[in-house]
């Protein structure tokens, strides 16, 4: 599986990506900067986590804007994958690729703890090596991440399938009010959603930060491990 | 806007912060009365912030090396030796003042300020910690400094991508009116990569990179050495303004740089901005440096050459660059959008040149103004005793004590703040706050581990400045010691009030000295540190209240292999062992000041070869694998200690009666030094008589197990009731 990471001025969660895609594909996947206009020959993009332009104007609205993306948005039209993580979520939302947007926390402040997330659809590329109804534990570390989306786009998200994680209490149940569980206070505890295609995926939590038992479990693996079984020529 | 340009004279120089003896020396040197742009110079290189004046000669007396060490104070940070080739780079700072003035901003940059002083020395930056200290909670203000200061270190750190992995907080009303905002980074480079502010070579260009010069700052480090009076919010104008954006790639640029051959010597823009780093970098070589102003990047039309030189505007970093290799690092500059100017080059007239607008504007021989900057042997009056700890009851029994106590201010759950700490960043983290007694971050692609912690026990401190600064120390020993890893050095942020009065001196000193004795003792060395003096505030009736002496310790610890670490937390079955004598000294004890509402008594003694025999025996058996989780024993006490092992992971365990024949509460909230408690597998009995032959003292505690913590009385606390009396300080004073 070909691998690229895209780094945006302020990106800062890049190493880890780098280290949990090594860890699944046995090589290190290739860094691309934001003023490339193409991409080399790539199976997975991934948009990683951090503050892309010190999150100025809105998060990821002005990497949205920066000479990559319009390469980017080239390789999901001929159905490339693409993983967009905290920052790389927002970046594909502002972008259009994905629907919706990311607000600010519902308490206002920025979090970093672990959250539980339930796994809605273990039909894609991102999921497979789950089953439907799996939960399993993340960290989270962000200020904006907090998910709205206009009734009908919520709709369809939902009649589609298109939402891949939800928070969910570490029993497995989804409460959208409730703090402890859904942190941010997502609409319809939301944690990750789907293109129509399957093929790209924005989430807020960090699963590429669970994944070796010396920092705490591998929780997050099954994400890295489900791509490579998906994606491997 | 400016001050420009009032006469030179004796008034001018103090309100610049001089007194009448450093001016008349300054007109010695200068044969001449100096231009106004030159006084600036003088007074904040001559600031207690940059001079180190009244500190100097005590600093000196402190053990600051170890074949370990690599580079001890004198530097922007330590460097010390953790094997593989690899060095770690560490220092603590202090953002007092400004955190009270503008309690985000001040924070922010505090945070800021350290990152520079660790990358500009070759180490990425891996880990951020800090030690805060604000009022106490019933007073108004309070809230808005904590609130302010806990989203400016995280604003700060989350944005520049280094996980906050640790810290301390108390509350005391001697914080009201100066909160201490201390912040340490540690970062990891390449021993042959490691990089020095000494200036070299004469003609090398000098080189300004970051981010554009304005008016922010200007005497900050001028402010930072005087006592607030009830005008201090009006300074506000001399605080700082951070940019995380900005500092993230000035990391980048930096280490990209670095990793080239171009750098002869560099140092960040910090305190004194321009001028510091200019006539530090120009001092250390023994060279001469021309500075050309009208090339300084410049955030604003119309700046002087006073406020240039004196701006502390952040991310600035000053490098002398090999002349060949000048356009490879301006186009890395470039690629990462940031400001490169060629200012000025090193000259072999010995002096600092400042030209602006085709004028001179500063002309001074740099010997002297580091020579001949004054150092002061500021008088001390002999310490009150402490007071006698008073009678001794106890009216709520232990399980309402216990309760009461982890829901206190100074042992509640910090997870309120860690939780706006981005403590993973990096992928490193294999103990986030709260998860062992210090924070464990491995080394990437090694097997490396750090051990880091901050510590420090003000109120012990205040009762016994000497014992206080011993116990600092041996708490971060202990604390590092407890994971299993080998404590190597430490870092100082030393938080005193007026230096002036001989009784704030007397603490300082005796401070000094405790550090001293426990950092010989315990062969953990002071590589790097800051002092931070006249914290104090006149309160509007006039009299003056100084801080609690509050000299943070910054631990670093190493671990060969880091798969060998131990947590807190309690593991499911087993056996809970304390290590250590209990004498059951309640003086200072949290439980007397929570409990009776008093802080009456000694600090409790600070035993170092009893603190070493113990630690050094625990830390073996951690590396022997028999230990499951480990936790020194110190706020609160033993039942506090086991509480938080409890809360760790919810596995309760029940505690043996002791047969101490002392009163119970002394037993489990007295204070005693150098314990640890230690869950091991089965019963226990080979790690007792290994203790007893190794002349540890240790005792059975408690058998693990259930979800409870069961008290000798039968009496059983949940691990949930436990937790939910832990929790509920913090929300309930800043979310309400």
């Amino acid at each position: 599986m070909k691998t690229g990471i895209v780094v945006f001025p302020g990106t800062n969660r890049e190493r880890d990506m780098a280290i949990a895609l090594k860890a699944v594909t046995g090589h290190a996947p290739k860094i691309l900067w934001h003023r490339d206009t193409e991409l080399p020959d790539l199976d997975l993009v991934v948009l990683p986590g951090g503050f892309s332009y010190g999150d100025y104007l809105r998060c990821g609205a002005m990497a949205a804007h920066s000479p990559i993306m319009r390469a980017i948005r080239a390789f999901a039209e001929k159905g490339g994958h693409i993983l967009g993580v905290c920052n790389g979520f927002q970046i594909l939302t502002e972008t259009g690729l994905l629907p919706g947007a990311l607000l600010r926390n519902a308490g206002l402040r920025f979090l970093s703890q672990d959250c539980h997330l339930r796994v809605e659809n273990a039909e894609t590329p991102f999921t497979r090596r789950w089953k439907k109804g799996d939960v399993f534990r993340t960290p989270l570390a962000h200020g904006d991440g907090n998910y709205v989306a206009d009734a009908e786009t919520l709709k369809t998200l939902q009649s589609e399938n298109r939402v891949a994680f939800r928070y969910v209490a570490p029993n497995g149940t989804v409460d959208a009010a409730d703090r402890d569980s859904n942190p941010n206070g997502s609409l319809d505890a939301i944690a990750g959603i789907l293109s129509a295609n399957s093929r790209i995926c924005g989430m807020m939590p960090h699963p590429e930060d669970l994944v070796d038992p010396l920092m705490g479990g591998e929780d997050g693996k099954p994400l890295f491990d489900s791509l490579v079984e998906a994606l491997v020529r | 806007m400016s001050s420009k340009q009032k006469a030179v004279n004796a008034d001018l120089a103090r309100e610049f912060g001089l007194s009448a003896e450093e001016y008349d020396r300054v007109l010695a040197i200068m044969g001449r009365t100096p231009s106004f742009t030159e006084l600036g110079v003088f007074s904040v290189m001559w600031s207690e912030h940059c001079s180190y004046k009244s500190s100097r000669k005590w600093l000196r007396t402190l053990p600051t090396t170890a074949p370990w060490v690599i580079h001890g104070p004198g530097e922007n940070a330590g460097v010390v030796d953790i094997g593989q080739g690899l060095a770690a780079i560490f220092k603590m700072e202090s953002h007092n003042h400004p955190s009270f003035i503008e309690p985000y901003q001040g924070a922010a940059t505090g945070v800021g300020g350290i990152l520079r002083d660790v990358f500009t020395m070759g180490a990425r930056p891996v880990a951020n910690l800090n030690a805060l200290r604000f009022g106490a909670p019933e007073t108004p203000r309070t809230r808005q400094i904590v609130d302010g200061v806990v989203r400016g270190v995280g604003g700060y750190g989350n944005c520049v991508g280094v996980p906050t992995v640790g810290g301390e907080v108390n509350f005391h009303l001697a914080y009201d009116g100066n909160p201490l905002v201390n912040a340490m980074t540690v970062g990891v480079a390449r021993q042959d990569k490691i990089f020095l502010s000494a200036a070299a070579g004469i003609g090398n260009p000098v080189v300004y990179v970051g981010s554009k010069t304005g008016r922010d700052g200007i005497h900050g480090a001028t402010m930072s050495s005087a006592e607030f009076d009830e005008n201090a919010l009006a300074k506000r104008p001399t605080v700082q303004v951070g940019d995380p954006f900005v500092e993230k790639l000035l990391i980048e640029a930096c280490l990209e740089l670095m990793a080239t051959d171009a750098i002869v010597a560099i140092q960040d823009m910090g305190a004194a901005g321009l001028t510091s780093s200019s006539v530090e970098m120009a001092g250390k070589g023994g060279v001469g440096i021309d500075l050309d102003l009208d090339a300084v990047p410049q955030r604003e039309p119309g700046m002087t050459a006073y406020e240039m030189m004196l701006s502390e505007s952040q991310e600035r970093m000053l490098i002398v660059i090999k002349p060949e290799r000048t356009e490879v690092a301006r186009a890395i500059f470039e690629k990462w959008e940031l400001d490169f100017a060629v200012i000025g080059h090193l000259t072999e007239t010995g002096n600092i040149v400042v030209r602006h607008k085709g004028q001179i504007e500063a002309d001074i021989p740099l010997d002297p103004l580091a020579e001949q900057a004054p150092i002061y042997d500021r008088p001390i009056a002999p310490l009150p005793a402490p007071e006698p700890v008073g009678d001794i009851h106890d009216p709520i029994g232990l399980e309402q004590t216990l309760v009461r106590l982890i829901g206190s201010p100074d042992l509640a759950s910090r997870a309120w703040i860690w939780n706006q700490y981005d403590s993973t960043v990096g992928g490193q983290t294999v103990r986030r706050p709260g998860g062992a007694d210090a924070a464990i971050v491995k080394v990437e692609d090694t097997s490396i581990g750090l051990a880091l912690t901050t510590d420090c026990t003000p109120r012990y401190c205040h009762a016994n400045p000497r014992k206080g600064g011993a116990q600092a120390v041996a708490e971060a020993w202990r604390n590092i010691t407890a994971t299993g890893a080998k404590p190597l050095a430490v870092t100082d942020n030393l938080n005193f009030g007026n230096p002036e009065k001989p009784e704030i001196m007397a603490q300082f000193v005796g401070a000094i000295e405790g550090i001293g004795d426990a950092c010989r003792a315990l062969d953990f060395p002071i590589v790097s540190g800051n002092v931070s003096l006249y914290n104090e505030t006149r309160n509007p009736d006039g009299t003056k209240s100084a801080i609690l002496p509050t000299p943070a310790i910054g631990g670093l610890g190493v671990f060969d292999d880091v798969t060998k670490n131990v947590g807190l937390g309690m593991p499911e079955n087993g056996t809970l062992i304390l290590v250590g004598e209990t004498k059951g000294h309640l003086g200072q004890s949290i439980w007397l000041r929570e409990i009776l509402g008093r802080e009456t008594g000694d600090a409790p003694d600070v035993d170092l070869v009893a603190e070493r025999r113990n630690g050094d025996f625990v830390r073996a058996r951690i590396a022997s694998g028999e230990v499951k989780a480990c936790h020194d024993v110190s706020d609160g006490g033993i039942l506090v200690a086991v509480a938080e092992m409890v809360m760790g992971t919810g596995h309760g365990c029940t505690l043996d009666t002791p047969q101490s024949g002392m009163r119970p509460e002394a037993f489990w909230f007295g204070e005693d030094q150098a314990r640890y408690l230690v869950a091991v597998e089965g019963d226990g009995k080979d790690f007792l008589s290994a203790a007893e032959k190794a002349g540890v003292p240790a005792r059975f505690a408690a058998e693990i197990g259930g979800d409870a913590l069961v008290l000798p009385s039968g009496a059983r606390l949940s691990a949930a009731r436990l937790t939910t009396a832990h929790g509920a300080f913090f929300p309930d004073l800043m979310d309400r």
